[in-house]
């Protein structure tokens, strides 16, 4: 197992938020310039505190979804209605704030070239972030290593990067409805659907799984099931249990 | 560096009694969150485990039906994990370290706690002993989910829960101490969740 250790003291700095594009209804893009970068390895996280005026503090933590390659470091956080922190970035965070983070954080939950393919990336939700990082990253670095990305969203409008998808080998599902015209997927990822999708164990794809509990469970307990070697397997889990 | 005040951020604060109990930088929860780094393995009991190797005169296992006629105790603790939630008043039923490492003679200053799929963390022996760790199968009065570590998992509450190996299947008593899992990734060594050890150099 190849080991990226932070050697470097992670301090806190200030970014400032060059633009905040709505992705969906629910999601927002943060684009943001940090002070001091030494840059990052696709799939890493960020750790983001906000400040009330009284002094009173919140930290979370959120994937990056930038390459390594691109201009900015960009984050895309999903808001949870009765959330602290994410209704604030989602809703009230701007361009031309400023963002305390520190980071990069994570050296497991990484994909660089060396590690090889073929590459199957299994999204759910917002866990779709880190996963965006990889593909980005290979395309930019050139990388020949294959690469699929299988997302499960509930419907379409809740595509996180829609347009973008389309330049990857991205199937969809939509778990909650079935839109006219749809020629992707439906239902949730399981056995059937990651027998069709993915590589067969016996190619032996590195695989990526990032969502919520519920949906990483299913779909590493299926990816087991079908035989695909547990060492294989990297794991992120976020968003509400 | 002056902290910056995020305009319009007002938060949510807990109250008084318990924010005393949640550590900087951390929040309360009501869920239990999962993490971790891998598929969640399902081995049956009948092969499960549970070793002291090392640097110990007599190396000891015991099997499941074995594990769980050793005396248990009811552990209500805090926990503390470094993605930032802490949960107040968890309840355990699993054996104390010290039962199993009574009797035990070793000059090791470290443990390297090991589980099914690889994972692995490292904690001064003393951290471990004197009523401050367990191997904990009930949650709550129920066997312990296996999302959550079952059938089996260290406790070490005093320390963020990534300390709290799930899936343990034994501890490694070591002269020197070594990285485990996530301590070689950047996460701190120790791991104090009052004094923020998060990662390397915190
Ligand atoms: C490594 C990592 C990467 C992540 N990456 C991303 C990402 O790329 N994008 C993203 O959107 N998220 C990401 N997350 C999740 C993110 O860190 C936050 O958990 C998420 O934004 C929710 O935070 P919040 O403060 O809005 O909600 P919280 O305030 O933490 O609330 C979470 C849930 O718990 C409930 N809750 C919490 N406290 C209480 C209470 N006192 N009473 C009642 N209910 C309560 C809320 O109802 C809510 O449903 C990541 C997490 C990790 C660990």
């Amino acid at each position: 197992m190849e080991r990226t250790a932070i050697h470097r003291r992670l301090t806190w700095q200030y970014a400032s938020v060059v633009d905040v594009v709505a992705e969906t209804a629910r999601t927002k893009t943060i684009v943001l310039h940090p002070g001091d970068w030494d840059g990052h390895l696709a799939g890493q996280h960020v750790d983001v505190r906000l400040t009330a005026e009284d002094g009173y503090q919140a930290q979370r933590s959120y994937s990056i979804a930038s390459a390594p390659e691109d201009e900015h470091l960009v984050l895309t956080v999903e808001k949870l209605n009765d959330g602290e922190v994410s209704p604030y970035l989602t809703d009230e965070l701007r361009a031309g704030d400023q963002l305390e983070l520190r980071g990069p954080i994570g050296g497991y939950f990484v994909w660089k070239e060396s590690l090889g393919g073929p590459l199957l990336l299994v999204g759910g939700g917002s866990g779709v972030v880190p996963l965006r990082a990889m593909l980005r990253h290979r395309r930019a670095s050139g990388s020949g290593v294959p690469a699929r990305l299988l997302y499960s969203a509930r419907t379409r409008d809740d595509l996180i990067y829609r347009q973008e998808l389309g330049g990857f080998d991205a199937a969809i599902t939509l778990t909650r409805e079935q839109p006219e015209g749809w020629t992707g997927h439906s239902g949730r990822v399981g056995r059937k659907l990651l027998a069709d999708v993915a590589w067969p164990p016996a190619e032996r794809p590195l695989v990526y799984v990032c969502g919520p509990t519920g949906f990483v469970e299913a779909v590493a307990d299926a990816l087991l099931a079908l035989g695909h070697d547990p060492a294989r397997i990297r794991t992120e889990r976020f968003g509400p249990t | 560096m002056t902290t910056p005040i995020s305009r319009g951020f007002h938060g949510r604060r807990s109250d008084g009694d318990q924010a005393a109990r949640v550590p900087p930088g951390n929040y309360l929860t009501r869920d239990f969150p999962v993490l971790s780094a891998g598929p969640t393995p399902h081995n049956p009991l009948e092969s499960w485990t549970f070793d002291i190797r090392g640097e110990v005169a007599e190396p000891r296992t015991w099997t499941w039906e074995q594990f769980i006629a050793l005396p248990s105790e009811r552990v209500t603790v805090d926990i503390h994990c470094v993605t930032k939630w802490s949960k107040l008043d968890t309840s355990w039923i699993g054996v104390s370290l010290d039962t199993l490492l009574d009797g035990v003679s070793s000059s090791a200053g470290y443990i390297l706690a090991f589980s099914d799929g690889g994972y692995s963390t490292n904690i001064p022996l003393d951290d471990v002993r004197d009523g401050k760790a367990w191997i904990v199968y009930e949650y709550e009065d129920k066997p312990l989910a296996p999302e959550h570590g079952g059938p089996a998992r260290l406790l070490v509450p005093h320390l963020y829960f990534w300390k709290s190996a799930k899936w343990v299947r034994g501890i490694e008593l070591r002269q020197e101490d070594a990285p485990g899992f996530w301590e070689g990734y950047g996460y701190h060594n120790y791991g104090d969740p009052w004094k923020e050890q998060r990662y390397t150099d915190d």
